[in-house]
């Protein structure tokens, strides 16, 4: 095989992969501008009737409203929860104690999302919790520790301890050292792993399918539910928005970290 | 992500702050403990603790004893839903490693922008919706969909994509790639490149030098790739359950009808055991794969 | 000053504190970083902690810092006990040899900080930075960034924001450790000028022994977790108490041999030469010693040996080396039995001996220091 002919069929696989990995998600947002009743694509007319569907629709504003409550929760719970986890396991002296502990955080993304589905269904329903706000959130918080945890523990590990020293001597306490140093520089990666907690909710589908009622229902049940039953374009609006939403927080978050980096 | 990124060194960094002096005994050493505290007790109880609660009830449920896995095996019906379950995810991981380990190799010989954007283009499904990526598919690949219009082109088709493995496939490929290509740059940007053109000073044509030199150093990568994608595909619900078909269910769908729909809580268990213990095992052999690897390396030196 | 001290501590005399290392010992499992170090600074002092890496220093500074538990032992600031007051509530300034800027404040952000955890109103606080700012000559990058200053500024920085809440201890850790060699002769003049200034006391570690004896009132000599010997530059220079001491510090020649009282000094007899000094060493009779003779009390002559007035040691040499130095010359001897010695003549004193040259290598006896000989010391330089 020619050199140049091993660099064309190289590009061609990564342009294939890159297509495959990319394209359909593209797919969903003309759909969403279609005039049409059927998900045909590519769409002949364009308007915003789905949208304005949407919008008019109490199902899913209510599943709209009730994702975002629950994502910015867990974003919350589980970025404070995460962080601390993550700090304490960088200075716990017990490297053995740290290394179990590390095992069980992490877990949640190991141990197949239908098991612990089961698992949660089976004792929210003993606890009354199935269908509740406080249930949805708990669930949520244990899958998305992992993710604040790696991505807290990744920035404690540029993080230069001997600062923390340098802070005990000028007078700071442990808490205000923790305040006015660690904190804001860990804070890009704290941030991502707010962020990927918000999304990891926002996003979850087995174990709310599970834990799910009819007076809460998320964003993504609400579209499993929708896929399974018609197919009518609201959901491609309803895709197109996630779609959106989800890459204006990431790139935000990015960007974020970017000029913290940059103003060092 | 970062643990996908280093999947050969896990573990966080072993750098510990002098101990300031003025406390002594257990919380001098052992304060950071207390931080890890709360987090392990929500994962105590809304993981930890329902889940065994799930793998117990396989033995209890309805009545003690192994009824519910004598119930499982007994059936050829149910054991064709495990092979085909495993069938499956072998297929994705096969087809996820031919198509991504070019594509992370082209991430190491590409420059830094073209990489970058490569990089962008494997993240981006991390940040998009499960739910919206399976329902684009639905889109593609229905009977009237692009890929059929365009097959017809040809005067093929249309073929059943959806409902049927292919279209289970096809999703499930997509949404795992990032799990194969992630551990494979990760290794082969590690390679030191050098071996390669000293192969070739040493007289081994490129193609020579790149198997015999550069894919059994990317092995680690390949292994740690591979499992990661075998165990997530094993636990797949959402694609199979969308773009299969029901009369070729995979176990999570099984649990689920099981479980939701018919209430029998002790087989949903004895399968998660199932599930589970497959799970631990792969992750086991994929340990002692690398720690055997590892003391190759060592050995060699 | 409107800084909290330490409660029950005597008033301090001066603006610096004293000291006290009462047995002060630190160890690692079962390893000994520091061994019964017993010591006294006094208020105001500026003293250097001198020895190479691995002698305990640092590990003591950590231990005055807070930074590091004392295993046994006592310490004690102004007469009182701070084993059990942790680092931040100890009021001691730190200096590190990696600056340790905080690299998300500004270099005033970054010397108010200390300010800020004492509460300290912001007017007063301002005022505070902009006259430490002052004491280290940069005044005009307030609002500049760690990692916009070079390595040298940022050195400053550090010591603004270790000075600036008047600590009544500064301790520095190799401060002047990561930067060239023309940058740290200037910070050294600096940091003199500031102890001057400041009036606390100096703590200094460092493993310069040049750096040593241009910065401190006194050194203390570290090896092997304990330590040396604690005096003035002149009196560890002149008086060496140990082997290791006199290798440490500056250069000297050594001769090795059986040590026999003589009078009210000895005889030190080796292999190749027999030679008196002043001194005694424990052990007694036959004892093996080693005398330590500087280069500057050395005098070498190709005059007549009958010349050489009784008292005075001679031995025969022959120069194997000479080093020019410009204000002086270094010649390098060899004795009869292979040992041997460094001579330094001053410019306008030089003799006209060369590379091969035989002549008498001469001394007074008063001008050696008898000390106990230790074979391991050897090992250590070479």
């Amino acid at each position: 095989m020619s050199a140049r002919l091993a660099r064309v069929a190289l590009w061609a696989t990564g342009v294939l992969v890159a297509a495959w990995l990319v394209a359909p998600t593209l797919v969903v947002i003309p759909l969403s501008f279609t005039d049409k009743v059927s998900l045909t694509f590519p769409p002949t007319g364009w308007s915003t009737r789905w949208y304005a569907n949407f919008f008019s629709d109490s199902a899913w504003m209510m599943a709209l409203a009730n994702s975002l409550l629950v994502g910015v929760l867990v974003a919350v719970v589980a970025t404070v929860l995460g962080t601390a986890a993550a700090f304490g396991l960088s200075r716990w002296a017990s490297r053995r104690g740290a290394a179990v502990a590390n095992v069980f955080l992490l877990a949640p993304m190991i141990v197949p999302g239908i098991i612990v589905a089961i698992g949660v269904y089976a004792v929210f329903l003993k606890l009354q919790l199935a269908g509740s706000l406080a249930g949805f959130v708990a669930a949520h918080t244990v899958l998305a520790l992992p993710f604040v945890v790696t991505s807290v523990t990744a920035a404690l590990g540029t993080f230069d301890v001997r600062l923390e020293t340098a802070a005990a001597s000028l007078g700071a306490g442990r808490l205000a050292t923790f305040r006015q140093v660690t904190l804001p520089l860990i804070m890009p990666g704290v941030v991502s792993g707010a962020l990927f907690a918000f999304v990891t909710s926002f996003d979850e589908v087995v174990v709310s399918l599970f834990i799910q009622s009819p007076t809460l229902v998320t964003l993504p049940v609400q579209m499993y539910s929708s896929v399974t039953r018609e197919t009518d374009p609201t959901l491609a609006a309803a895709a197109t928005m996630i779609l959106v939403l989800t890459t204006v927080l990431v790139t935000g978050g990015l960007a974020l970290s970017a000029r913290r980096n940059r103003a060092r | 992500m970062a643990a996908l990124l280093s999947p050969v060194a896990p573990g966080g960094q072993a750098r510990t702050a002098p101990t300031p002096s003025g406390r002594s005994g257990w919380l001098a050493r052992h304060w950071p403990f207390l931080l890890i505290v709360p987090a392990l007790l929500v994962l105590l109880a809304v993981f930890v603790y329902p889940v065994a609660q799930t793998f117990v009830s396989a033995f209890t449920t309805p009545n003690p004893g192994m009824e519910n896995f004598s119930w499982f095996f007994g059936s050829s019906a149910n054991v064709a839903v495990l092979t085909r379950t495993f069938s499956t995810a072998l297929w994705s991981t096969l087809i996820c490693l031919a198509l991504a380990y070019p594509y992370a190799y082209l991430m190491t010989v590409a420059s830094p922008r073209a990489r970058a954007a490569l990089l962008l283009i494997v993240m981006l499904p991390f940040w998009t919706s499960l739910m919206v990526r399976t329902f684009a598919w639905l889109v593609l690949l229905q009977d009237t969909g692009v890929i059929n219009g365009f097959l017809g082109l040809f005067g093929v088709g249309p073929f059943g994509l959806v409902r049927s493995q292919v279209g289970v496939l096809v999703g499930m490929v997509q949404i795992l790639m990032p799990f194969m290509v992630l551990p494979l740059y990760s290794v082969m940007s590690g390679i030191d490149r050098r071996l390669l053109t000293a192969a070739q000073s040493l007289g081994a044509r490129p193609i020579v030098a790149l198997a015999r030199i550069f894919v059994p150093l990317s092995l680690p990568g390949v292994a740690a790739g591979s499992t990661m994608v075998f165990i997530t595909s094993l636990g797949f619900y959402v694609t199979p359950a969308l773009l299969g078909s029901p009369s070729e269910a995979l176990i999570s769908q099984f649990m689920y009808t099981q479980v939701s729909g018919m209430l029998m809580w002790g087989r949903g268990g004895a399968m998660a055991v199932v599930l589970f213990a497959t799970t631990l095992l792969l992750m086991g052999l994929l340990g002692l794969a690398m720690r055997a690897g590892r003391r190759r390396k060592v050995g060699a030196r | 000053m409107p800084v909290d001290r330490p409660e029950g501590g005597t008033a301090p005399t001066a603006k610096g504190a004293r000291i006290d290392l009462r047995g002060m010992t630190k160890r690692f499992g079962a390893s000994v970083a520091v061994d019964d170090c017993t010591l006294t600074v006094e208020p105001g002092e500026f003293m250097t902690f001198l020895g190479p890496s691995g002698s305990g220093k640092t590990t003591t500074l950590n231990m005055i810092a807070g930074f590091t538990d004392i295993s046994a032992g006592g310490l004690e600031i102004d007469d009182l006990p701070v084993g059990g007051i942790p680092a931040h509530k100890r009021d001691i300034g730190v200096v590190f040899q990696h600056y340790a800027l905080f690299p998300h404040m500004t270099v005033a952000q970054n010397i108010a900080f200390p300010l800020r955890q004492r509460k300290i109103p912001k007017a007063e606080r301002q005022r505070m930075v902009a006259a430490a700012l002052e004491t280290v000559q940069l005044p005009d990058h307030a609002a500049r960034y760690p990692g916009e200053l070079s390595g040298g500024q940022q050195q400053r920085v550090a010591l603004a924001r270790a000075i600036v809440f008047s600590p009544r201890v500064l301790l520095m850790d190799e401060p002047l450790g990561a930067l060239d060699r023309k940058l740290r002769e200037f910070l050294q003049l600096e940091i003199k000028r500031i102890h001057r200034e400041v009036g606390s006391t100096f703590v200094f570690v460092t493993h310069d022994q040049e750096e040593a004896l241009i910065l401190s009132d006194r050194i203390a000599v570290f090896n092997n977790a304990k330590i040396e010997q604690v005096g003035t530059a002149h009196e560890l220079y002149e008086r060496p108490a140990t082997l290791f001491v006199a290798r440490f510090l500056g250069e000297s020649t050594i001769l090795r041999g059986t040590a026999r009282p003589d009078g009210a000094g000895s005889t030190l007899v080796g292999d190749g030469f027999a030679v008196r000094t002043a001194g005694r060493v424990e052990g007694g009779e036959g004892g093996t010693a080693a005398l330590v003779v500087r280069p500057e009390r050395l005098r070498l002559t190709t005059d007549d040996p009958a010349g050489i007035p009784s008292g005075t040691n001679a031995v025969p040499v022959t120069v194997v080396e000479e080093i020019y130095l410009g204000a002086a010359r270094k010649l390098e001897v060899i004795l009869p039995g292979g040992a041997r010695g460094l001579v330094r003549e001053q410019a306008g004193a030089l003799s006209d001996l060369r590379v091969g040259d035989r002549a008498t290598l001469c001394w007074h006896p008063d001008d050696g220091v008898l000390l106990p000989d230790d074979p391991t010391i050897e090992r250590i330089f070479t």
